[in-house]
């Protein structure tokens, strides 16, 4: 029975575990239309509620009449404020520190703000009620711009707290101002930018696009009078938060609330927060006594749950003239809407932004961001990127290339001549992070041949010739890119939501015939944690992960996780996992050791069992323990093989890359032609490479579509112009680009596997690289910096105002 | 509101329900008839999420009224497995090329792919760009669905498909 | 987004279709539904009944009559795609439904549809005012033929009367001639940010008939009259295509939307109407 086969390769493939591009586990009820997402639940007896919602940005509500709307069938409960402050829920505390408004109370703040909750017995007549309901209306002055938000005079939208001169994260300035957040050595930097040969000064802005996963928020409660039990089924990226902010915010014990996220249809930072619709529902059912579900549209979905970026950059850079940075000094101003609604650690009002010193080293920097409202929809989530560092990302990369045009310099020269080393690791930045580990000149090299970079150069300085000449109005840009991401939030000395640490967990319980099932406090929303879950657990424990269960979501089963965002899943979970699995595998060598009858020192671990050190017949395989475990353990031992690990990891980790766009366009009409997308990443230890593929393939088609297009805009009277995939540029098959992509691999020293995440890289790092495209094509004409997007007319609008439009 | 009966194919099966005449079919499919494999993404028949096959043609079925698909001949993406249970060559095909990651839009994505393999047994990548550029999908990029397509189409004609998935 | 309530009603003949339309208050025609039904979600629109044609046989189908094509209204763009027969005698039309929408919007968008509901976006208004086209009408007591140039009268609103309906679309085959429909969009799936439809005949090195149409350069499709004078009797130069894309921008009025400013909006107008000249000059000559 001892697995002796000479093979050693044929056992490890069979193991299907670190390394390996296993097929997804997930696929086979995916592509046959058994997944099981929260629109696909149905209980007995379930209604359905909708929103009535603000048609004004900003408008004191006079009254609400739903006495037509009780009359129309099926209709059996409207809730206002009114309702919900008896329950005290009109407001909900968010995860910023701020209070929102789970229905309009008194005034409205934003246009689709949610103002009454119509609960029917379908989703038809709901409808029918909503379009009943009679709001009364008195529309006060919107503001929209941020930068009108502090000045004197600037409408009073918080009325709530218009006296309050703290707020969560210290003093306010303004009626209209929700925090001030700085970060470095003011003074230093200050004298640095004094001495610097040269300086660069740009408003950088990252404008507000919405993260739109094609499976909108939603969720079922079911509210058990009887036993005092709420279920609610939920697309929740963090089940065990949402379950605690219920018990928080309502009476009832943390132990009788159930969450369980089912299939999620994408996440992409959307589902991370709690919003007013999972209130409502809650409540509607503790009414009704009846399950509710409530589900949003495409329009509610783009219009009033979480938007992400709305950051204005001011970034200046001083350098010496031979091009070596001296110094960084960033103001931000960021538009959080009418409530501050930022899914990031409860510490950190501005996220990880203070990544903003890149991949370079700054020996000084000094950061201040201030967070301020206006008449737009709450959020600030992370899109695809760990907490504000896409927008942190985008504001280095582009300011590195201004600050080569303006030395004259190649930028993926004053890049490499600024690269922190790699002799330099661990790295502490001027902003207060300590980097893991990175090799950024041979990722650079490696992807500047790849791409033939000079060769590049070289055609694009034939072009500019040939557009000078009027033999072509078509412009070439490259678009370089080298970032490094802040991901796997994060230790709990400096991360927390709401006071709980931002660990994870992961319980594995290893069964007598040999397989195993386990329980991660994450949850997949389309990464494939089933599949890559087990690879872990495969390659530490022997167990081919096809006999591995992997299950997450329900927060009865799995232990207390804090979800899934931030890129955190595999270096925290992936960690817990490792950790929980290595707790099996001392257990396992111990009864190995007893089986084999020899110490526990003479055994090593040998693929799929222990091996005695010197006498390789003498060999037991994991099956074999595992019976052993429930049959015969070691006197004084508990019998099972079982494990939970909770992970607090040390630090975060560091993915970082080097991404190249190389862009066509054409002055006249602004459209433009991506002829090539290189992208090199290295996120440490590669899990399932199959799987990175595909993140990476997915995480650069959003950046495209943000830097190219996706925007939630808004126009002077605070009216979504953007509010459905007509408008919100989602682009499709054929307008999106093909994608090389390339790795390294500079493991994470502090990660138990070396893991470092890689879901949002490419979002981190794809938008500057298609921004600094367009902006290294006009460049030459004489532009330093064009705003994003860079839609056709906004390209037009650029060449127009560099004079090339005829 | 009186109520219509609606008699349609479904995988090959005859189903009927009493629906309103508002009710759309991709409603008429997951909440009469319980089947969830089609899905809602958008509303306004951009994201192709709530396409199914009726009478030879790829309908997004949250821009059609049950009674309009009266008497048709309806496939969803339950009816797209092999006749032995097994999963269809383009089921297949985007589990071998990873052409989906959180499964959102993969039934609708699959049940067009179907029909264009039907009229177009040996697509270009740009044929099959074009071919479901009337379905959205978030997490993939799109390059590996095209290969998956690939990979299916191989399959159908008897041939096999050497690349794998990036 | 759900519809209100309404009837739905499915005749069997344009008879029975025009006589509902016309004692009904507030009914709509229900084509492919492609642009009636998302509005109807929205309840932008709310039509007390829907009187769906699907069921009206004689309203499909590509027939030759005489010199002229004859399409049924209720022909979808993938049949148009599928036709031989246009493919072969009027290859704009073919063109043109290629860039219409996605593939599902195609096999169930209908032609009639298209042309009867008075969105400046939709394509194939302008096509057939530049290809002439005649729609055969049917009201509750009489029939009546609309040309294409004078039916439309603003946004979203067309020379059809209460309980008419477009039964038909007859297009004078058209004789060797040079054609192009281009289409600036932002995505597959997107309405036009600017259009333009040119057929032209050559006669000796110049241009002896032209004519221009625009896709969503204004509250209507616009015919560019003038614009398609200025080419004719001329050789097509620099000059002559500049005084046409000259004529063809002055009366070009874009809305202000997310696709770009009026400014930006006619300026690439322009460009494509004069991409589209050239395009069916090139074709025309060769």
């Amino acid at each position: 029975m001892n697995d002796m086969s000479p093979n050693k390769a044929e056992r490890e493939a069979k193991l299907e575990g670190m390394g390996c591009k296993r097929k997804r586990v997930e696929d086979a009820r995916f592509t046959q239309g058994k997944g099981n997402y929260v629109d696909d639940i149905k209980l007995p007896g379930m209604l359905f509620g909708d929103f009535v919602r603000s048609p004004h940005a900003h408008a004191r509500i006079k009254g609400i009449n739903i006495k037509k709307a009780m009359k129309v069938p099926g209709v059996l409960a409207v809730l206002t404020a009114t309702e919900l402050k008896g329950v005290n829920l009109a407001w909900m505390p968010t995860l910023a520190g701020d209070v929102q408004m789970v229905l309009a109370d008194g005034k409205v703040l934003f246009q689709n703000q949610e103002v009454a909750f119509v609960v029917a017995t379908d989703r038809y007549a709901a409808a029918d009620g909503v379009e009943a309901v009679e709001v009364d209306y008195e529309a006060l002055p919107v503001l929209v711009d941020p930068f009108q938000a502090m000045v004197k005079g600037a409408p009073v939208l918080r009325e709530d707290i218009k006296d309050k001169t703290e707020g969560a994260h210290g003093k306010r300035k303004h009626y209209n101002h929700i925090f001030e957040w700085t970060v470095g050595d003011k003074d230093l930097t200050d004298a640095a930018f004094r001495k610097a040969d040269v300086t660069i000064k740009e408003l950088i802005s990252y404008h507000r696009t919405h993260p739109s996963p094609l499976e909108t928020c939603q969720a079922v409660a079911s509210f058990d009078k009887i036993k005092g039990e709420l279920t609610v089924w939920g697309t929740f990226q963090a089940p065990h938060v949402i379950r605690t902010v219920a018990s928080l915010i309502s009476t009832i014990p943390e132990h009788k609330i159930h969450v369980i996220s089912p299939d999620v249809g994408g996440g992409f930072g959307n589902k991370v927060g709690a919003y007013p619709g999972y209130i409502c529902a809650i409540v509607a059912s503790i009414v009704t006594g009846k399950p509710v579900k409530w589900v949003e549209d495409r329009i509610e979905n783009l219009t009033a749950t979480s938007f992400a970026r709305d950051y204005h950059m001011t970034a200046e850079i001083a350098a010496t003239k031979e091009g070596k940075v001296q110094g960084l000094r960033v103001h931000v101003l960021a538009d959080h809407g009418a409530f501050d609604a930022c899914a990031d650690p409860s510490k950190w009002p501005a996220g990880f932004f203070n990544i903003v010193t890149g991949s370079y080293d700054f020996p000084v920097a000094h950061v201040a961001v201030d967070g301020v409202y206006t008449n737009k929809a709450p959020g600030g989530v992370a899109y695809r990127c760990s907490f504000r560092v896409t927008e942190a990302a985008y504001c280095i990369e582009r300011a590195m290339d201004i600050l080569a045009q303006k030395l004259k310099m190649d930028p993926a020269e004053l890049r490499m001549k600024n690269f922190i080393r790699r002799e330099q690791f661990p790295y502490q930045s001027a902003l207060g992070w300590e980097y893991d580990s990175g090799d950024y000149h041979t990722a650079m090299k490696q992807a500047m041949e790849k791409i033939d970079y000079q060769r590049l150069r070289a055609e694009q300085k034939r072009k500019q010739a040939d557009f000078k000449a009027g033999k072509t109005r078509e412009i070439m840009g490259i678009g370089v890119s080298f970032f490094t991401e802040i991901v796997g939030a994060g230790p709990s000395r400096n991360c927390d939501i709401l006071g709980i640490a931002m660990f994870d967990s992961c319980e594995i319980r290893v069964h007598p015939t040999g397989s195993a099932i386990a329980r991660v406090g994450t949850k997949s929303t389309g990464q494939g944690h089933e599949t890559t879950w087990a690879q872990i657990i495969a390659t530490e424990i022997g167990i081919p992960s096809a006999d591995v269960m992997v299950e997450e979501g329900n927060t009865d089963t799995a232990p207390y996780g804090l979800g899934t965002y931030g890129s955190r899943s595999t270096p925290v979970a992936g960690a817990a996992i490792a950790m929980a699995a290595r707790k099996i595998k001392a257990k396992a060598q111990m009864i190995a050791a007893y089986m084999l009858e020899v110490h526990e020192d003479d055994l090593q671990f040998d693929i799929d069992g222990f091996r005695v050190k010197g006498l390789p017949e003498k060999f037991k395989s994991m099956k074999e323990i595992a019976w052993a475990a429930y049959h015969s353990v070691p006197p004084g031992m508990e019998p099972g093989l079982e494990a939970v690990s909770y992970y607090d990891p040390p630090n975060m980790t560091y993915p970082f890359g080097a991404y190249f766009c190389v862009m066509d366009i054409d002055v006249d009409t602004g459209v433009y032609k991506i002829k090539r997308f290189y992208a090199l990443d290295d996120c440490g230890t590669r899990i399932n490479p199959m799987i990175i593929e595909g993140q990476v393939h997915g995480g650069l088609t959003e950046a495209f579509a943000i830097a190219m297009g996706q925007e939630i805009r808004y126009d002077a009277g605070g009216n979504v112009l953007t509010g459905s995939f007509m408008d919100f540029f989602m682009p499709t098959a054929v307008e999106t680009p093909h994608w090389e992509t390339d790795h390294t691999v500079t493991p994470s020293p502090h990660h138990p596997i070396g893991a470092k995440g890689v879901g949002e890289s490419p979002n981190v790092g794809g938008v500057p690289a298609f921004s600094n495209a367009v902006n290294d094509a006009f460049g030459f004409l004489g532009s330093t910096h064009i705003q994003m997007p860079h839609d056709y007319w906004r390209n037009w609008e650029a060449a127009k105002s560099l004079g090339l439009v005829k | 509101m009186s109520k219509v009966h609606v008699k349609l194919k479904i995988n090959d099966q005859e189903m009927e329900g009493l629906c309103e005449p508002r009710t759309l079919l991709v409603h008429f499919l997951r909440e009469n008839l319980s089947l969830t494999g089609t899905h809602i993404g958008c509303e306004t028949t951009h994201c192709g999420a709530c396409t199914v096959d009726l009478n030879g043609k790829s309908v997004k079925s949250c821009t059609m009224l049950a009674v309009q698909a009266q008497g048709a001949n309806v496939t969803t993406i339950e009816g797209m497995a092999n006749a032995d249970g097994t999963m269809g060559a383009l089921q297949e095909g985007f589990r071998q090329m990873h052409g989906l990651q959180c499964g959102y839009c993969t039934p609708g994505m699959i049940v067009r792919a179907h029909r264009l393999l039907q009229e177009n047994p040996n697509p270009t990548e740009e044929e099959i760009r074009f071919g479901i550029a009337g379905n959205l999908c978030r997490c993939t990029g799109y390059q590996n669905i095209v290969k998956a397509i690939q990979h299916a189409a191989a399959k159908l004609r008897g041939e096999e498909f050497l690349e794998a998935a990036e | 987004m759900i519809p209100g309530t309404f009837d739905y009603f499915r005749p069997r003949s344009v008879a029975e279709a025009t006589k509902f339309l016309h004692k009904s208050k507030n009914a709509s025609v229900l084509a492919g539904g492609h642009s009636l039904l998302p509005m109807m979600k929205l309840r932008v629109a709310a039509p007390s009944a829907l009187v769906d044609l699907a069921g009206i046989a004689a309203l499909r189908g590509i027939k030759k009559v005489g010199g002229n094509i004859v399409i049924g209204a209720m022909t979808t763009q993938h049949e148009v795609l599928a036709s031989a027969l246009i493919a072969k005698h009027v290859p704009l039309l073919h063109e043109a439904a290629q860039l219409i929408a996605d593939p599902q919007v195609r096999y169930v968008g209908t032609l009639g549809g298209n042309v009867a509901n008075g969105d400046p976006g939709n394509d194939m208004p302008a096509v057939m005012m530049a290809l002439d086209a005649t729609y055969k009408i049917t009201g509750p007591t009489k029939r009546r033929a609309v040309k294409a140039r004078v039916f439309y009268k603003g946004l979203y609103e067309t020379a059809l009367k209460s309980g008419e309906i477009v039964t038909a679309i007859e297009i004078p085959v058209p004789g060797k001639h040079g054609f192009a429909y281009e289409k600036l969009k932002r995505k597959i799936g997107d309405y036009a940010t600017a259009g333009a439809a040119v057929v032209l005949t050559m006669k000796a090195g110049k241009v002896s008939a032209c004519a221009i149409a625009l896709t969503n350069l204004g509250a209507t499709p616009l015919l560019a009259d003038a614009a398609a004078k200025a080419l004719v009797g001329q050789a097509p130069d620099d000059k002559a295509i500049g005084a046409a894309v000259a004529a063809a921008r002055a009366i070009m009025d874009p809305a202000n939307d997310t696709r770009g400013t009026p400014e930006y909006r006619k300026s690439v107008g322009g460009i494509y109407v004069e991409r589209a000249i050239r395009c069916a000059i090139a074709a025309a000559a060769g």
